[in-house]
């Protein structure tokens, strides 16, 4: 099947395209240079073509997903949908249920998603829920930062085991990158404590989160991962953290980027900066510090970030941070589930009220705008909101929109933004206003190429697979400044999408929900000998402490019905 | 004669994946590791009759062997034609089973239910009042220093729960048992009361007054009465100490708890008392699921339909109200005019109620032995028995998911292809109707 899409304004920051009027060639699910005479067209006049959306970091799948989604039927009636032709019907606003996810990603012109946090010893979970998450392409991070194996062989020095030893979870979960969170503290929490800082060891394994990340970024270049370590720093949330936070940007920093596949230039990628940037030394005197860690940001080129931006909604939280949950559930009295998992990590669910006309949650909305907008090179910014823990993902238009409207900022501040926002920060003096090519950057460009992806995704060249989105706003008439809600509105209900060439949202409709995505995972081998060992030594410590049989823990290849293997080094 | 290894016990929510069988004629003989119930679940030994062919009952009203294309046919003419079809069950069969269950019940616009409705309903209705601080078996195994059975006698319904998580020698509890404090909280003397340390021996129905009497004594209050629900204050005030004093507490939690008066009530309390030990300790808790993958179920329809049961499709979309939606309300009501088990007996556990309406309904029964529930069902589609006969996904008690093997063969179609099957064959009845 052959198509053309005729005429549209196309934003490409990957092959430097700026709203140049010009026709995308798509053939057999790629992007092709021309096609022929029989292509099918598709008048894209007065519209914005760019490439599918790609979401570094969301929690849509698994675990701690479920229980957001079981625990909270008030968040469930909120927001229900009757099934689109073909389709599944649905629940949830902070945590829609899978088929919703899908399609609602679809609806936006998203066609590529990671699951952010997944515990190993659950990875089949994540897994199915995939199986029932429509249209988008896939993978999900298995975490790494207080796995019991990887502290004792980065303690004991012991680098090409701590490796073999990533090589083979990534295997056996069939998971993409090495996520870590607040390393040494979930392993805390096991013990009801958390660590403070990257020098403050946890107990009984006494490594210390900086010796944790550093080990980490090693094995991550060792191996050649497609994506640098996926960092959520120690400290998340409170007053004074900024410091931990450019500490832990600190320690990766020298290391050689090595990635087998795509081109990423960053040996780490921070998550959720906005939730990393306050200082002061309590709820009372806190105070931005964004412009500090965007200072760092412009001067260091081994770091990506994304922001994870308060929408001001009611949300569900969920982290593997088990004691920041748990101290959220001590501030704001709402339900606390918690799962701990046995050798690898932990988890909180908690519900969150980012209410406007409350103090913090407005500052919190304007640290993560001045990161945005202090960060020069939008090269180095992902579009997050930690979906759902700052907000949900359906609120990127919203975000969108923000950043192209100083008028929507102000609008919003000048109503009912409390006003810790303007003054305890700088973002009432900020004027920038991202452009388009920028969006497409933060939106595509930079996720697809710090996942290591860029290959095929974030960009419309020959090759790439033809994810496209058409959003109904015309550049040349439309200013998105002014006309902020249009803007929302176009790009909530894209006009097009096409998924590998497929059409899969007709004027913000969902057509195709049956249609599945690929599952990307990491298949890499360093060194044989080495593996062989530590996977015999795995084995044995799995009969002692795991409460699962060795065999029964890798997922098997039945899950994942349209595998895609990445490869890091194989040897 | 063949040994398997890794093999999943398909009986209690326990869910030990260490199981050996004997294979003998593409036959479990023998197995090794599991309970005694685990044992006779491999072998076929509780005398119970398996179906060997679809069944239809006549207009005598005898059961009359088919196959399954007339059987299906039938079932699926009878789910097409009712107005408010009611899908019930699921707790012993796999996730993807599981999966297709609810497409049916929301192409059908049925409600759905599973057996938590009559066993762990109220601890849903608790985690969602005030939330679900879990964690996994290995953590109970490698740091839990007190644990604490509520309302539940692990001994006769979870046989190895005890050895594998409170005797087993842990990471951080070399000696094993020796290493916990085991508490039992239970009206009655049990085999599992005798083997803890401290047995708190509730009355009948107090429940929240003990809890109750707990927290406030964590919470520096004293307690004015001597004794509260039976017990004597000092040995309330014992117990109160030894859970703030844990270094990883863990609370188990079953029936006894759940179904004495105050229910979901009991369950709240209980969640919250955990919630506020973590100002002293780090504790935890988990329900005991009874059959092997009821979790797996609630986990499937929360992720599909955004709630875990009770699940109402009759306006298109998902809705949600125990008490109106859940399956006993519904027959009860006599608002439902078909029904579809599966995987489960209610014509053994509902009440007569119940049952007095699903005897002047169609039902259809997704079953593998001659039970209840069978002998009051119109259509019997025996499938193969997931986890000797096929395979699938089943969510232990405390949500980790394993893979169900299958260790011999079967003529009969699995759960997942009757469903399937049925699914396909309603989608025809109804566009040819519209
Ligand atoms: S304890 Fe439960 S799962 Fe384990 S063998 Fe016995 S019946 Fe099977
Ligand atoms: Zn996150």
């Amino acid at each position: 099947m052959e198509h053309i899409i005729k005429n549209g304004f196309v934003y490409d920051p990957l092959n430097e395209v700026d709203g140049e009027k010009m026709d995308i060639c798509i053939k057999d699910g790629k992007i092709v240079d021309s096609v022929s005479a029989d292509a099918n067209v598709i008048d894209a006049t007065g519209k914005i073509v760019m490439p599918g959306g790609v979401d570094p970091h969301a929690h849509v799948a698994g675990a701690k997903v479920n229980v957001g989604r079981m625990y909270r039927p008030e968040d469930s009636k909120k927001d229900v949908e009757a099934a689109a032709t073909g389709g599944r019907a649905g629940s949830g606003f902070s945590v829609p249920s899978t088929f919703m996810t899908g399609q609602r990603y679809a609806q936006m012109g998203y066609t590529t998603v990671m699951e952010a946090a997944m515990p190993p010893l659950l990875a089949r979970h994540t897994h199915e829920e995939f199986h029932d998450t429509p249209i988008i392409d896939h993978a999900a991070f298995p975490l790494f930062g207080n796995n019991w194996f990887v502290m004792e062989y980065l303690k004991e020095g012991d680098v090409d085991g701590c490796a073999a030893y990533a090589s083979w979870l990534l295997k056996a979960t069939k998971g993409y990158t090495i996520k870590i969170v607040n390393p040494g503290g979930t392993e805390a929490w096991a013990w009801g404590g958390n660590v403070h800082g990257i020098h403050d060891p946890s107990p009984y394994f006494d490594i210390e989160a900086a010796e944790i990340i550093k080990g980490l970024a090693q094995v991550n270049e060792m191996l050649g991962l497609p994506h640098p370590i996926h960092l959520h720093c120690n400290d998340l949330g409170h007053p004074g953290n900024y410091e931990t936070t450019l500490a832990s940007f600190d320690v990766p920093k020298g290391i050689k980027v090595n990635a087998k596949t795509g081109s990423r230039d960053a040996v780490l990628y921070a998550t959720h900066v906005q939730f990393h940037s306050y200082g002061g030394t309590s709820w009372r005197d806190v105070v931005s510090e964004a412009p500090t860690i965007a200072n760092y940001v412009n001067k260091n080129d081994h770091i990506v970030m994304d922001i994870g931006q308060v929408t001001l909604d009611e949300t569900t939280t969920m982290t593997a941070d088990g004691p920041m949950e748990f101290d959220l559930h001590s501030l704001n009295g709402l339900k606390w589930a918690n799962c701990d998992v046995e050798l690898e990590t932990g988890s909180g669910v908690v519900p969150f009220i980012y209410a406007a006309r409350a103090p913090v949650p407005a500052l919190q909305w304007a640290v993560g705008m001045e990161l945005f907008l202090l960060t020069e090179d939008a090269k180095k910014v992902c579009l997050t909101t930690d979906s759902p823990n700052a907000g949900p993902f359906t609120r990127y238009p919203r975000v969108i929109s923000w950043l192209m409207s100083n008028r929507a900022r102000t609008d919003l501040m000048e109503g009912e933004l409390h006003k810790w926002a303007q003054r305890k920060s700088s973002i009432a003096t900020i004027d920038r206003e991202y452009s388009f090519l920028e969006i497409a950057q933060v939106t595509r460009a930079t996720p697809a190429k710090v996942l290591g992806l860029s290959d095929t995704k974030g960009h419309l060249g020959a090759g790439a697979d033809a994810d496209v989105a058409i959003y109904n706003f015309n550049p040349e008439i439309q200013n998105p400044s002014a006309d902020y809600r249009a803007l929302e509105a176009a790009f909530q209900h894209a006009s097009l999408v096409l998924k590998d060439g497929i059409p899969v949202v007709k004027e913000g409709v969902v057509v195709n929900p049956t249609l599945r995505g690929r599952t990307y995972w990491v298949d890499t081998m360093l060194d044989e000998t080495v593996y062989n060992e530590v996977v015999a030594d795995v084995e044995k410590q799995f009969k002692q402490f795991y409460s699962v049989n060795f065999a029964n823990y890798p997922v098997q290849d039945s899950y994942l019905p349209h595998s895609t293997p990445v490869k890091g080094v194989i040897q | 004669m063949e040994l398997v290894k890794n093999v999943v016990c398909p009986f209690c929510g326990t869910l030990c994946d260490d199981i050996i069988c004997k294979v003998e004629n593409d036959e479990i003989v023998g197995t090794i590791n599991a309970c005694r119930i685990g044992h006779s679940k491999f072998v076929h030994a509780e005398g119970a009759m398996r179906w060997k062919k679809p069944q239809i009952r006549d207009e005598n009203g005898e059961l009359v062997e088919t196959t399954y294309d007339d059987a299906i046919e039938k079932a699926a003419q009878v789910l097409a034609a009712s107005k408010r079809p009611l899908m019930y069950g699921w707790s012993c069969t796999e996730c993807e089973a599981q999966a297709v269950g609810v497409d049916l019940a929301e192409q059908t616009k049925a409600i759905v239910d599973n057996t938590a409705s009559v066993c762990h309903g109220p601890s849903v209705l608790a985690l969602q009042d005030v939330g679900y601080p879990i964690c996994t078996f290995g953590e109970v195994k490698n740091r839990a220093d007190v644990v604490v059975y509520w309302g539940c006698n692990p001994m006769h319904a979870h046989p190895r729960h005890l050895s594998r998580h409170v005797f087993a020698r842990g990471f951080f509890r070399e000696r094993g048992r020796s290493d916990r404090t085991l508490i039992v909280v239970d009206p009655r003397e049990s085999d599992s009361s005798k083997l803890a340390d401290i047995h708190l021996q509730v009355g009948y129905n107090q429940d929240y007054e003990l809890l109750d009497a707990m927290r406030a004594a964590m919470m520096g209050h004293e307690i004015l009465y001597d004794e509260v629900a039976g017990i004597p204050r000092e040995e309330i005030m014992e117990a109160v100490e030894a859970l703030k004093n844990a270094q990883f507490g863990i609370l188990f939690f079953g029936m006894g708890i759940t179904h004495s008066r105050g229910k979901h009530r009991n369950i709240d309390t209980a969640i919250m008392m955990v919630q506020d030990l973590n100002n002293f300790a780090k504790f935890t808790l988990i329900p005991m699921r009874g059959h092997y993958n009821v979790t797996g179920f609630n986990q499937v329809a929360t992720w599909e339909s955004g709630y875990p049961y009770c699940i109402d499709f009759a306006t298109g979309i998902p809705r949600y109200n125990p008490g109106e939606t859940g399956a006993n309300d519904v027959l009860q009501n006599k608002e439902t005019d078909a029904m579809m088990v599966i995987a489960s007996d209610p014509g053994a556990h509902f009440p007569q109620k119940s049952l007095r309406r699903m005897a002047e309904i169609p039902v259809i029964a997704i079953e593998p032995h001659r039970t209840p529930t069978t002998e009051l069902a119109d259509i019997i589609l025996p499938p193969a028995i997931v986890g000797m006969e096929t395979d699938g996904t089943a969510y232990r008690m405390e949500g980790v998911p394993i893979r169900m093997r299958k260790v011999v063969d079967s003529d009969l179609l699995s759960d997942r292809e009757i469903l399937q099957r049925l699914l396909k064959r309603v989608m025809e009845i109804k566009t040819a109707s519209k």
